[in-house]
């Protein structure tokens, strides 16, 4: 985890002229020394390789590998720099380079077979044009001339990214790159001059709401705690994102692990606490160690531990691994964990604000929002407030996937109409498919068609379509998607992650997910699910939904019936197709289909009856062949091998 | 015990209850699995019955109790992965191995886990073999994904 650089600057004159330095501006020559440190300004050529753990997936690994390689062989000097993730998934790998003078420029796709002709290209100032994705924008340098500028591509036209301002730019494994971007000022400055007060004053005055869904005031909250009397508190951060879909915290914390923990410090003084604890998934190992990395860096500043810069603010962070539980995410239930107990949630009230961990104080905040806290107090209050629309404040990291042209993570201002979001960023459906609709939230979320796709996206536009915003998933599904089998697998989902503590949302939702088994099934066998058994069981569902959601503990059952009752309201003629037509138009639920041979196409060649595991084919050579509607189970494995395109689904 | 467990629950506190995870999770990470005899040693340590250790070890999709394949199949089964059949996948490799997710083939060459998302919803479906993506995956490539993997063994 060592990156290759040339740039060495000590760590007090960080300090001494950055860190604790209270003026906006910095002196000339300091401001120098950043540019250098940011690479704003190189002296040798650099080389950027995104390696998120989306960048390791689609080959970023291999590719880092082979610019090293490249280089030793043809002895050039450069800086080999791993950054995180800039969010553009489809385009990784992602490999920027930047030559003395001139502005930076992004390659897509780049793995480690293209990566030689990339680099040959650009270190003769030629642009290889089929890689090339964009020029960054920067005034003191010379730009490359017919390259795009990354901030006109329809990727990142529409977004504000503040949060994400480092991504792909910056190190993530390096504290003074963070430092040079502004990092770490805001939280000296507010531990050597604010009160605890001031600090949760400016918060509740921007208007930050939690971004883990649940979107209540942040600073409310901090104040909450911080109002009641005991001896110890607890700053809690929920990085133990698991849902399906959902992987923006995680990329946060692998792209710019340093502004969560800028945040996190930020919060622990707000509360007037010494203990910070950050809850995050066993699964993230390349987050973990990027996290523990920039914690342990941030030691050695003297930016956690004991007394900090002088302040008598004293610090402590540590690491939980999260054993694998969807239910954590729920706040009682992470601190039930946390204690070495099953994670299940508790009634609130108490809430964890004033009686969590151990019985105390205990304040737990979601990654994105605590990201959010060292901008607002860089630019104040009225900045953040002046972002959004009325109702929500603030930007919001989206994960953009599904079938859609352009996937990945992405940070639009809160009240951008959901539309704009897919047909702008997203750049719409691929392969001329028409648009079905878009699944916002994950497991808790609700669906969004074309009629009100024109919705807003903040916390109360989309609650009044019945949508919850959850962690901000969003998974486009074109007309090849089949609505009533994406709810089952939500269901099958939420089934298998309740907790069991509470019987609407354990028995519940099992309930559901047969209803759904039933309806996406043929039904031939008399005991198991009838016609009239399948039909009695989605009348159910609006009831059995009204019941989970009101009697369940926590968000978890709570939100649990948000996907069936939205999809009941909007696709109610899938639900018919599937109960009375039996069909599935989408070809998506393969036990409804039925397959049928076209006597004019077959020319009984046999490939297709030896294969039917039901020997549901008969027939003589070179006749056509027949299929036994009885006995046929559906699985396709005729129409698969059949070469005269002579089975067709009935 | 042997001595690597020993310095195991060396490093926490004796009695406490919040460092269970965390000393589960060691064991595990140094062995492979929760055998029976680790559970109840950390039990007899932290002076809890050893039916609630199982009974939080259980709970939690990260403890496993037999030791893991060879070959270590995740399989990612995320909201786009659905989408874009992963489904269909899934019975492949199941039907392949002869195994459910959470089991281990007899032979112990393969194991099989579910993931709820792995983060590459732009490459979907992802299954990850040993640390190795396998991107974009069709049913009809599974079988010649673990013939692969069975021929490198072999060689």
């Amino acid at each position: 985890m060592e990156n290759r650089t040339h740039i060495p600057i000590k760590k007090e004159y960080l300090v001494d002229n950055v860190l604790m330095n209270e003026s906006v501006d910095l002196p000339a020559d300091v401001e120098k020394m950043m540019r250098l440190l940011r690479r704003a300004k190189v002296r040798h050529p650099a080389v950027f390789v995104g390696t998120a753990s989306s960048g390791v997936i689609s080959g970023a690994g291999d590719t880092l590998d082979e610019i090293r390689k490249y280089l030793d062989e043809r002895n050039i000097r450069a800086d080999v720099v791993e950054t995180g993730s800039a969010g553009y998934s489809s385009m990784e790998p992602v490999v920027e380079v930047q030559m003395p003078g001139k502005t930076r420029v992004a390659f897509r796709n780049v793995t480690a077979g293209k990566l030689s002709s990339v680099l040959d290209g650009i270190f003769n100032s030629i642009i290889p044009e089929e890689h090339v994705l964009g020029q960054h924008r920067d005034r003191a340098l010379e730009i490359w001339k017919d390259v795009p500028f990354i901030d006109e591509l329809p990727f990142f036209s529409l977004q504000k990214r503040n949060l994400l301002r480092n991504w792909g730019r910056i190190s993530p494994l390096s504290i003074e790159e963070y430092i040079a971007t502004g990092g770490y000022r805001s939280y000296v400055k507010t531990v050597r001059s604010y009160t605890h007060e001031e600090v949760c004053d400016i918060v509740e005055k921007s208007g930050l709401q939690g971004r883990g869904g649940g979107g209540f005031l942040t600073g409310k909250k901090w104040k909450v705690a911080h109002s009641v009397f005991a001896d110890q508190r607890y700053l809690l951060c929920n990085a133990d994102e698991s849902d399906p879909g959902g992987y923006a915290n995680r990329a946060m914390i692998e792209s710019d692990p340093h502004r969560l923990l800028e945040g996190v410090l930020i919060a622990a003084y707000a509360i007037g606490t010494s203990r910070a604890l950050i809850y995050i998934r066993n699964d993230y190992r390349i987050a973990i160690e990027r996290l523990e990395h920039a914690i342990s860096q941030a030691r050695e500043f003297g930016l956690i531990g004991h007394n900090v810069y002088g302040s008598g603010f004293n610090i402590e962070i540590t690491v939980r691994k999260g054993p694998g539980a969807f239910v954590c995410g729920e706040e009682t239930a992470m601190i039930s964990s946390l204690e070495g107990k099953r994670g299940m949630p508790r009634p609130k009230p108490p809430y964890p604000a004033v009686s969590g961990l151990f019985g105390k104080p205990t304040v737990v905040n979601n990654v994105e929002t605590l990201s959010n806290i060292p901008a607002i107090f860089e630019n104040g209050p009225d900045w953040f407030m002046s972002i959004g629309n009325e109702s929500a404040r603030g930007t919001k990291i989206l994960v953009l996937s599904g079938i859609i042209v352009n996937q990945g993570i992405i940070e639009v201002p809160l009240g951008t109409p959901v539309k704009d979001i897919i047909y702008g960023t997203g750049e719409g459906i691929p392969d001329n498919k028409t648009f079905k609709a878009v699944q916002i939230g994950g497991p808790s979320g609700g669906f969004l068609t074309s009629e009100n796709i024109d919705t807003p996206y903040d916390f109360s536009s989309l609650a009044s379509e019945g949508v919850y915003m959850g962690s901000g998933g969003m998974v486009v599904l074109d007309e090849s998607c089949c609505i009533i089998d994406t709810v089952k697998y939500f269901m099958d989902f939420i089934q298998k992650e309740s907790c069991g503590k509470c019987i609407p949302c354990r028995e519940g939702t099992s309930r559901m997910l047969e209803v759904y088994e039933n309806i996406t099934r043929r039904p031939v066998d008399a005991n198991g699910h009838t016609t009239l058994e399948r039909f009695k069981g989605v009348m159910q569902l609006e009831s059995l939904a009204g019941v989970i959601s009101d009697t369940s503990l926590c968000g978890l059952g709570q939100k649990a019936p948000n996907t069936v009752t939205s999809s009941l309201r909007h696709f109610r003629s899938d639900y018919e197709e599937h109960i009375f037509d039996r069909e599935c138009s989408a070809g998506v639920c393969k036990e409804l289909r039925l397959f049928q041979i076209d006597v004019n196409k077959c020319t009984g060649c046999t490939v297709c009856a030896p294969k039917c595991p039901e020997s549901a084919i008969i027939g003589t050579r070179h006749h056509p062949f027949f299929i036994v509607e009885e006995k046929c189970t559906g699985c396709g494995i005729c129409y698969d091998v059949c070469k005269f395109s002579a089975i067709y689904v009935k | 015990m042997d001595e690597k467990n020993n310095e195991i629950l060396e490093k926490y506190p004796k009695g406490s209850r919040e460092s269970l995870i965390p000393m589960l999770q060691d064991i595990q990470e140094a062995y492979g699995y929760l055998s029976e005899q680790a559970v109840v040693e950390v039990g007899r340590y932290l002076d809890l019955p050893s039916g609630k250790i199982y009974g939080l070890a259980t709970f939690y999709n990260q403890f496993r109790f037999k030791p893991l394949g060879q070959y270590h199949i995740c399989f990612c089964h995320g909201t786009s992965c659905h989408v874009t059949g992963a489904e269909e996948v899934r019975k492949k490799l199941e039907k392949k191995l002869r195994i459910s997710p959470g089991e281990t083939t007899r032979d112990g060459k393969f194991s099989l886990e579910l993931t709820a998302c792995m983060g590459a919803c732009h490459l979907s479906p992802v299954i990850r073999i040993n640390g190795n993506y396998h991107t974009r995956v069709k049913p009809d490539e599974v079988g010649d994904i673990i013939d692969s993997c069975i021929e490198e063994r072999e060689d």
